[in-house]
Order: C-alpha cells, then structure tokens, then sequence
C-alpha cells in the first residue's frame, strides 16, 4: 500500500511466458513482452488475437494459465487487482453511473483513505478540462468527455502502470485525432508508463514510442514506428501496418548485399534487411516507395538508377485517384498485380489503364520475408 | 380546420389520460368517502351522512384491529424473510456457474405460475402431513407468504442484476476496492432500487393475500379474513378507513421516493 503513495515514476514491465487459455482455446500463448519505464507502449492487432485478455491479465481481472508479470522486478501475476499499483482506462468506461463526475474520480483516493481528496480532484478535471462539470452524473457527459473521465479516474491514482483499452474506440474521427495528442500530451506531462491497446495502426504509429504487432496470441514483432513499417519481420506486419507489395524470388548469393533473383531479373538487398539469406523469399517493397515510368524509360529518382531494380513489362490495370496520391494497379508479366502510389505533385506523368511501364525501386527500400510465409497474412480484406 | 378543433386535437391525449385517471381513481375516492359514511343501519352502502366517527374510533369493530395488527406482522416478517432469501439467490443465479442453475430458475419462477387455490390447499395438505394442522396461525401464514413472495423478489432483482454491468465491479476493484467495499460501494447501490421494489412488492401482495392465508390460518385472523367475515354481516365503515389510510401511505411513499430521486438528479 504505501509503495503506491509515492510519486508517480512509471515503472518496468516484464511479461514471461504469460498464457491464457479458454477451456481449450489459447487467447494468449507463452508471451514474453519488455516495457520500458516510462514509455508510451502500444499493442496492436486485429480483432480477437488477444490484446483485451493480455491487459486484464496485467490488471488481475483475469487469472493467467501460467507466466509471470513482473513489475519492477516483483511478481504480481496472483496478486488481487486492488492490490496492484496499475489502473485501467476500460473500453466501454465504466464510469459509476450512481456517482457524480467528482466521486468518480476521487474513487480510487478514498479507497485508499488518502486525505486531501478536493484539491487533488480539482486539479486532475483540469488536466483534463471538464473542471466544470464535477457534479454532473456521467449519463450527462458526451462521450469524449466520459472518455476523459475515465483517464481522470485512472491516472489520479498515479499508478505505475496505465492501461488503456481502446479508450478512443467509441468516438468519431475528429474527436479522436484530438483525444491522441491529449494523451500524448498527458503522458509526457505525467512521465507514467501507458499501455495502448487499438487495432487502428495509424493510432499506434502517431502515438506509441514501441509498437507490439500481436496475432493469435503472440508478439509478431516488437519496435520503433519507423523501424516495422520500414522493416517487417513478418509478412503479417508487412500488410497489417501499411500495405507492401510481395513479390516472389529466390536467393542467389548473399553477401553485404542480397542477390535474389526475381522473375528473371537481378535485385539486390541489404542484408540488414533480409530476414532469410538463402532459398525462397519474398521481396518486399511499400507502394509508395515504387516508380513509376512509360515502358523503356529510365527512373527519375535520384538513387534509383544507380542501385535500384528495374522490372520490364508490367501494363497499368487500374487507376484511383485520392487527392494527393494516384493509386495504381499494374499488372506484371507473371500475372501480379503489384500496387504503386504515387504523389500528385506533377513531377509524374499520369497513366491510363493499359499503358505499357516500367517499375522500378532502390534496394534500400526494400525487404527480404521468408517465402514459407503467407504473402496475405494480415490483409484488410 | 376550426379553432376549437386544433384545441381538441391537442390535448386529445390529456383528454383521454385525465378518463384513465378517474376511471382509475374513481373506486378509491369511493373508499375516502365512504371512510367518512354515518351508516344507519350496518347493512347500508349508500352514503348517507358525514362523520369523524369512524376515524375517531377506528378500533371500534371488535377484531379489525386486531387484525390489521396481525396483518402488518406478517407482512413485515415476511417482506424482510423473502427480501433476504430472493436478493441472495438472485445473486447466486446470475453471478454463479453451479450445476441445476437453469432448473433452479425455472423451479423458483413455478409459485408464480401456480394458481393460488391450488398452492393454499397443497400447503395446507403438507402442514396437515406434517403434524401441524391443530397448530396453523401465525407462523404457517409467515411461512406461506415468504414462499410466494420469494419468486417475485427473486424475479424482481434478477433483472435488476442481469442489466448490471459487471466491468462496473471490475472498475471498481481496479482502483483499489476490496471485494467486500465493491459490494457495498457500486453493487449494491446500483442494485438497491431492484430490492426495494421487491420489497414494497413482497409488502403489497403479503398484506392482500386471502386465498393461501385462508388455507392455513388456523385461528388467526388477518385484515383480509377480517373484512371476508365482516361482508357477511356488513362491512363496517372503518374497513373503510384502513384502506383510506393505506392508499395515503402508498402516495407517501410514491412522493418521497421520486422527492429523492430528484434531489439526486440536481446534486
Ligand atoms: N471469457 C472468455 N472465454 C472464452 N474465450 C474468450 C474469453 N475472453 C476472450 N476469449 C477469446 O480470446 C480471444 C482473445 O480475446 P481478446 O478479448 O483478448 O481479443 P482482443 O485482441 O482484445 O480483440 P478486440 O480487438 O476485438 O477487442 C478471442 O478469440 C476471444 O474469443
Ligand atoms: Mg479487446
């Protein structure tokens, strides 16, 4: 109890071997995950691979199978939830409808009989700019507003740990945006360690420091923002952050440099980004990294004609212009149809569908899966 | 259309609800009036002449009073019995995953649906099974109205449960409230409106009941079993004032519990 009291330092989060099973079906599966102190954490993926379980398991609403949870070096995988320096902002709220805004917050205060509950209240509805409407019963608030409510009532227990389940779920668009920068706004004002959980990749990538991909109850891949858009690991991360196109080939030699072979022409890859070294991969490379040019013609961009791969034949199949890209669909000899943005800042030419062109990309910009992978794990459908 | 028209049109609906309310309320003004009746003779239903008499000497039939008394015993007994029993296993139904939890559920609901005759006479063949049938009076009517009453209550607070959300609890615990406080501090105020309507409810149905009552009374009279002997005989105008003064504690009731209500809106 009176290591909660002291002042709020987020702190570090080990997860070992955590699992959870339902009776036979396993949500969560020998998870091993590190959160640094202090750190804005985001776990990411698609709906059902077992985000909601991991963070009820972190809170103690939900007893796991076997694993431990360490906080600051202590196991607190069998403690009570009232018991653990962690709160929790839910997906739905659960504000206490039968309390005003005030003894919301101050819930977590009295039950842990600290003194002084008024000017602490206070300031934490100014933090979050609802210092007006103390008295008012949730039913009475808008929802971004009961959203912020619900963050008050956590964080005013200066926890350790901050849960947050998809607490920006229920709001629209606008309001949304807007509530990602109060967090992190929030956060870096209270230095307290945030867990993240959404399944809307932009929201993770504006947000978190480190990004956890999960799929079927495991770690995909762990990173900076830049770092797994950049450079997935999985097929599944390639589609799920972003989109990527896959294309088929096969190692040649692997030296500072990776030589694959693709549909008979020569790419090369730098071995910080093959994930395999030899027999089939998949090349991976993001639309927007893709030039386009008419049949025969060299790359304009600067770097692409001195290390870059060029691939002959494709016809463009479709075009779909959004504002300030033109998306195309070009389909190559060997029956691919491989996805290419490409900026509307008029340093392009524009293509109809059926013209002949070329693409073309620099090894940098590209990455080596295993080809044992599915290429449309993660898609949207 | 003509102005008179558009007026009748709207408030055609306060028109028809004022109908409801006096078709409603036209028997119980009956009951205050006649509360107030100088009969003649015991036998007369007409009004025939204002008095305080009758709520002077509201105790003046022998055994109404008596009766009324045995009545609010019971009623009280067996509101707080089947309050407490219901509440508990409303609780262990919908919170608790046991074995026989269905059948539970519907062998509690069974009462409700019993005709009233056959479940007095039936109980009254199982008190006389067991020994009992020179001893029936107060506690075999306890008994037998804390087991009728029990299905509504439990009725009543399950649905209260069923529509409570339980990540309310798990807030709750979260932000550092021990099981026992959780109950206390968030279930139990959500949940409080569900008992106490089936409390008033348990009250209500305890108080009027004759059919099961008169199965098992033995020799004790409550106020229904009263007023059935009295018809007899003729009614006595007092009769009259016990109901006045039970229609005024209900609307007592009715005001003060929306009173609170509304102060807790503007709080
Ligand atoms: N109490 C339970 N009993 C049985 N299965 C459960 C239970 N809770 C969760 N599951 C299963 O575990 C899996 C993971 O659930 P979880 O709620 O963690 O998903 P999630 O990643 O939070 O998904 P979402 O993005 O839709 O919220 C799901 O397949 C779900 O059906
Ligand atoms: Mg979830």
């Amino acid at each position: 109890m009176t290591e909660t009291q002291t002042p709020a330092a987020g702190a570090q989060l080990s997860l070992r071997a955590l699992t959870k099973r339902f009776e036979k079906f396993v949500a969560v599966d020998a998870l091993d995950l590190d959160v640094g102190a202090g750190q804005f954490f985001a776990l990411l993926g698609p709906s059902g691979c077992g985000k909601t379980t991991t963070l009820r398991m972190i809170a103690g609403l939900e007893e796991p199978t076997s694993g431990q949870i360490l906080l600051g070096g202590d196991d607190i995988a069998r403690l009570k939830p009232y018991k653990r320096p962690v709160n929790t902002v839910f997906q739905n709220y659960a504000l206490f409808p039968h309390l005003n805004i005030f003894e919301n917050v101050a819930f977590g205060l009295r039950r842990r009989r600290i003194g002084n509950v008024k000017p602490k209240v206070d300031e934490m509805l100014e933090l979050v700019q609802l210092g007006a409407m103390a008295t008012r019963k949730p039913s009475q608030l808008s929802g971004g507003q009961q959203q912020r409510v619900a963050l008050a009532r956590a964080l005013i227990n200066q926890p350790r740990i901050l849960l947050l389940d998809e607490p920006l779920g229920a709001l629209d668009l606008k309001l949304r945006r807007q509530m990602q920068l109060e967090l992190k706004r929030i956060q870096t004002e209270v230095g307290i360690t945030f867990i993240h959980v959404t399944h809307d990749q932009e929201e993770a990538m504006t947000m978190a420091d480190t990004i956890a991909v999960m799929n079927n109850g495991v770690v995909e891949q762990l990173g900076g923002p830049t770092e797994l858009y950049d450079n997935p690991a999985t097929t599944f991360v390639s589609n799920f952050l972003g989109q990527s196109n896959l294309i088929r080939g096969t190692v040649k030699t692997a030296g500072a440099d990776v030589v694959v072979d693709v549909h008979g022409t020569t790419a090369a890859v730098p071995a910080d980004r093959a994930r395999v070294t030899s027999g089939d991969v998949w090349v991976g490379v993001r639309p927007e990294k893709v030039e386009l040019t008419a049949a025969g013609q060299a790359a304009g961009a600067p770097g692409t004609t001195q290390t870059g791969t060029t691939l002959a034949g494709g016809v463009v199949a479709e075009v779909a212009f959004i504002g300030v890209s033109t998306q195309y669909l070009v389909e190559m000899p060997w029956g691919q149809q491989l996805t290419v943005f490409v900026q509307n800042n008029g340093a392009r030419d524009d293509f109809r569908p059926g013209d002949p062109v070329d693409v073309h990309w620099r090894g940098e910009h590209t990455f080596l899966l295993d080809a044992a992978q599915d290429a449309h794990a993660g898609e949207e459908e | 259309m003509t102005r008179v028209g558009r007026w009748a049109a709207d408030h055609a609906v306060l028109f028809v609800a004022g109908l409801v309310l006096l078709y409603m309320f036209l028997p119980v003004s009956f009951v205050v009036l006649m509360s107030f009746n100088d009969p003649v003779s015991r036998l007369s239903y007409e009004f025939q002449g204002f008095t305080w008499d009758n709520w002077r000497n509201m105790c003046a039939p022998a055994g109404l009073c008596s009766s009324l008394l045995t009545s609010i015993q019971i009623g009280l007994a067996a509101t707080l019995g089947a309050t407490v029993l219901g509440t508990l296993a409303a609780f262990a139904l919908v919170r608790h995953r046991f074995r026989g939890r269905k059948a539970t559920s519907v062998l509690i609901f069974l009462p409700m649906a019993t005709p009233e005759v056959v479940m007095g006479s039936s109980l009254l063949a199982l008190f006389a099974a067991g020994g009992l049938a020179g001893r029936l009076g107060f506690w075999s009517i306890l008994i037998a109205h804390i087991m009728f009453c029990l299905s509504f209550v439990v009725v009543t607070v399950k649905a209260r449960l069923a529509g409570l959300d339980s990540t309310l609890e798990q807030a709750s615990m979260d932000l550092y409230a021990s099981e026992w406080t959780t109950f206390w501090r968030v279930t139990m105020p959500l949940v409080f409106p569900g008992i106490m309507a089936a409390a008033m409810l348990s009250f209500s149905l305890s108080f009027d009941d004759f059919i099961i009552t008169n199965f098992n009374h033995g020799n004790t009279i409550t106020f229904p079993m009263f007023v059935w002997g009295a018809a007899q005989r003729g009614i006595p105008p007092q009769v009259n004032v016990v109901g006045s003064l039970m229609f005024l504690t209900a609307l007592l009731l009715v005001l003060v519990s929306t009173g609170i209500g509304r102060r807790k809106q503007a709080a």
